[in-house]
């Protein structure tokens, strides 16, 4: 019997192949550790700069104790009232059969997309004169109408691939159709449920834009709050022992929807016409999304209003600088920004994401490169939800100074957008990667293909359109994005997001009407891009 | 002799980091223009030891000497795969999904960097000597089943390899199909003059398609031989069990 401890016989590897491998483990690695493990780091060791003191002071705050139970209370309901809303929406969405079914799965996607900061506006401008302006239900209406998308995405996946014949067994059995639902399709949905809800409850802890625009000072997240201690007090301290806390937070919330997410097979049965007992569900069905179209329209027919009637002024008023000379730059020079930012983010975030992906699809044969990377696996799923702002802040903090001043390059913001888009990439960009059967590679390098040809041939040829889409996807992103934006932006140089919200904090004369004129054109950018995604039609594209 | 393979032994890790062995100490030689079957039950350690020939395994050196891989007395075993000359064709297949028949068929002469119009001519012969003439333009995923296999052997063949490597080529076949398509494999395999290795688990396919027999069993070669000498004389009591005499 042969034993292990003898040296084995090793096919000669190429020397290209061995720098391949080097580059391909090294940038994504490089490029994490310089642009987001140091600066989160720093914001750490801020927090611990004198032991464990900072946070025993800032805990006994009562503003800290109220701003960290509003996060978690707030994240906790959005996800309840998510997944009630959402339901009904996924049965009909993923389970009936109807005309224009693509279309309103479409409508209802929507939300999701948009830039935080126009569902600000649009609640701000829909809300504006009632008595729910400025308040806590506002805020969940906004954290609701974006995330529901989530739940109705991610639950009527699961319930699609759901086997219907189970269900009808328990009719024939004389279960009713109530019956039926909580005994059987409800505990089989659970846990598509629990890493929708999940989901959610991460994206509404870590909810900045909107909450920054709706919740003034009475309400705040601890993002905002983080934002706040930074720019406003200049509390480092706090703002690091925040950073810290919501980073514990969201690595339990990760390992969580880790676990929940278990298998994805997916075996689609086919829809069914609907029925008598389907009823309530699609009257609750069109009820929610006729809700989520409110919001949207509302902002449209708001930013065509003027002083003398309907028409296009709010939109012309985008080539100037706002009452007041609000803005250092016309709205439609930072428009031009956002487009080139998001630009380059998307290049740095479609290249690290392609080669971090074509790292991880592979299996090796050691053990210990196996564990290294699953541990790379779940270092680049991190940016999903460690802060923007933290990781803004951090920037802050740790590229202002030799060896690497990079505080007054214009680099810094599409890097900052990148990484919030990373994760997107590789989420979209590697399950593909990882279903290519190793035959496939295998077949071609036998029929005389070089490990770079293989690569071209098999793997690059197949995920083409995954990576198109992705990059569609995290420039959506990218042009939306505002936590980290909003430190690292200059003032010469705004985007968007950033020039929205500067003009809605200075209300007076035309700078609302331009706030929201300029919120549309932001949010028609992005459902372009998002329109052209979804002709795409990569079904890894917004799965989690 | 054409192809010698010299104590190939391949262990593979199993939990626990405990490593067994998925073939131990086979030997085995062919000579140029022969169609060897290497038969035996599932899990006997067939697709690796065909696997190692291509250069796909990592071999390991045990107590019985160095594995090595000759190809008319030079060793290649340190020789990548895709510089062997070989060709391998998979139970199902694996073509490349996203490339047409044609260019499916085409692949290894691309690499080789053949003119285009001799590539034309070369597809063309192909397809019509594996019964498929004009099916160079339609999607792989159109295709049945038997169409797909006919497609992967065209390309197996296309440059000419040294040697055929062939993966229960017939086993995702039904069974009429399946015999048809076996003889097909015999046929072209003698008129093309190729050297093959070829592994099954059926032993009518194997009387069918090879000249001569190899035994797998519990990752040893037990048995080599023409098919008369294997079928009449199983050298084990077991593989007398398995071929059913």
């Amino acid at each position: 019997m042969g034993s292990n401890s003898d040296p084995v016989t090793r096919i000669r590897t190429s020397p290209g192949t061995v720098i391949a491998t080097v580059l391909g483990v090294g940038v994504p690695v490089a490029f994490l550790a310089v642009f987001f493990a140091w600066p989160v780091a720093a914001m750490i060791g801020r927090g611990f700069a004198d032991g464990l003191g900072g946070f025993g002071e800032v805990f006994s705050r009562p503003r800290t104790i109220r701003l960290v139970g509003l996060t978690l209370g707030q994240a906790a309901l959005a996800s309840v009232v998510c997944v009630m809303l959402g339901l009904p929406v996924a049965h009909v969405l993923y389970r009936l059969r109807f005309r224009g079914r693509a279309i309103v799965r479409a409508l209802v996607i929507l939300p999701f997309v948009l830039p935080t900061v126009v569902v600000g506006v649009a609640f701000r401008t829909l809300l504006r004169d009632t008595p729910l302006d400025g308040t806590f239900a506002a805020i969940m209406m906004a954290l609701v109408f974006f995330n529901i998308a989530v739940v109705v995405r991610t639950v009527g996946s699961a319930w699609e691939g759901l086997d219907p014949r189970q269900e009808d067994a328990a009719r024939v059995l004389g279960a009713s159709p109530a019956r039926v639902f909580f005994t059987i399709t409800l505990p089989r949905l659970g846990p598509s449920i629990a890493a929708a809800a999940s989901i959610v409850f991460l994206f509404c802890a870590t909810a900045f834009g909107v909450v920054l625009v709706l919740g003034g000072t009475k309400f705040g997240t601890i993002e905002t709050e983080i934002y706040l201690l930074t720019t406003q007090f200049l509390d480092l301290r706090a703002a690091s022992v925040l950073s810290v806390t919501q980073l514990v937070i969201v690595v339990a919330l990760l390992a969580v929807v880790g676990r929940v997410r278990g298998s994805t097979q997916r075996r689609v049965a086919a829809a069914r016409k609907p029925r008598r007992t389907d009823a309530a569900a699609i009257v609750a069905a069109i009820l929610v999304t006729a809700a989520l179209a409110i919001p949207v329209l509302s902002l449209v027919e708001r930013s065509l209003r003027t002083s003398t009637g309907y028409g296009l002024a709010n939109y012309a008023l985008l080539s100037g600088t706002g009452t007041r000379n609000a803005l250092v730059v016309p709205v439609w020079v930072a428009l031009g920004n956002s487009l080139t930012t998001a630009v380059q983010a998307t290049l740095i975030a479609v290249i690290i994401g392609v080669v971090a992906s074509l790292v991880l699809s592979r299996s090796p044969r050691s053990p210990l490169a196996r564990r290294a990377l699953a541990a790379f696996d779940g270092a680049l799923l991190l940016p999903l939800g460690v802060s923007a702002v933290t990781v803004g802040f951090g920037f802050l903090i740790t590229l202002n100074q030799p060896p690497l001043d990079l505080r007054s390059s214009p680099i810094l913001v599409p890097i900052a957008q990148a990484l919030v888009a990373l994760p997107l990439v590789v989420r979209t960009v590697l399950p593909v990667l990882r279903s290519i059967d190793p035959r496939l590679r295998e077949s071609a390098a036998v029929l005389g293909a070089a490990p770079w040809r293989v690569l071209r041939d098999v793997d690059l040829s197949i995920v083409a359109r995954p990576v198109l889409a992705a990059s569609g996807f995290a420039f959506a992103v990218a042009l939306g994005e505002f936590g980290a934006t909003s430190f690292l932006a200059r003032p010469d140089r705004p985007t968007l997001p950033v020039v929205i919200v500067r003009l809605i904090g200075l209300p007076g004369g035309d700078n609302l009407g331009m706030a929201i004129a300029a919120s549309v054109v932001l949010a028609g950018v992005t459902v372009a891009a998002i329109a052209l995604v979804e002709r795409l039609r990569v079904d890894t594209v917004g799965a989690f | 002799m054409t192809l010698d393979a010299e104590h190939l032994t391949v262990s593979y890790l199993r939990e626990k980091g405990r490593s067994a062995l998925a073939i131990d100490d086979v030997s085995l030689s062919l000579d140029a223009g022969q169609v060897l079957a290497v038969l035996g039950p599932s899990g006997s350690g067939k697709s690796t030891l065909l696997r190692a020939i291509a250069g796909l395994e990592v071999l390991d050196s045990t107590v019985t000497g160095t594995g090595r891989v000759l190809w008319e007395g030079v060793d290649i075993t340190a020789m990548p795969v895709h510089k062997r000359g070989f060709a391998l064709m998979f139970q199902d297949g694996q073509l490349f999904a996203h490339r047409s028949v044609a260019s499916n068929v085409a692949y290894a002469l691309q690499i080789a960097r053949m003119p285009q119009l001799e590539q034309r001519d070369r597809v063309a012969e192909l397809l019509a000597l594996v019964g498929l003439e004009g099916f160079g333009d339609r999607r792989v995923t159109e295709l049945s089943g038997g169409e797909q296999q006919r497609v992967a052997l065209a390309r197996a063949l296309a440059a000419r390899p040294r040697l055929l490597l062939l993966d229960e080529p017939l086993s995702s076949l039904d069974r009429e199909l399946r015999e048809r398509l076996g003889r097909d494999l015999r046929r072209i395999l003698v008129e093309t003059g190729t050297t093959a290795l070829f592994v099954t688990h059926d032993q009518g396919e194997a009387v069918l398609v090879a000249d001569r027999i190899a035994i797998m069993m519990d990752s040893h070669l037990v048995q080599i031989g023409s098919a008369a000498e294997v079928l009449e004389a199983p050298a084990t009591p077991e593989v007398e069990r398995f071929l059913g005499r």
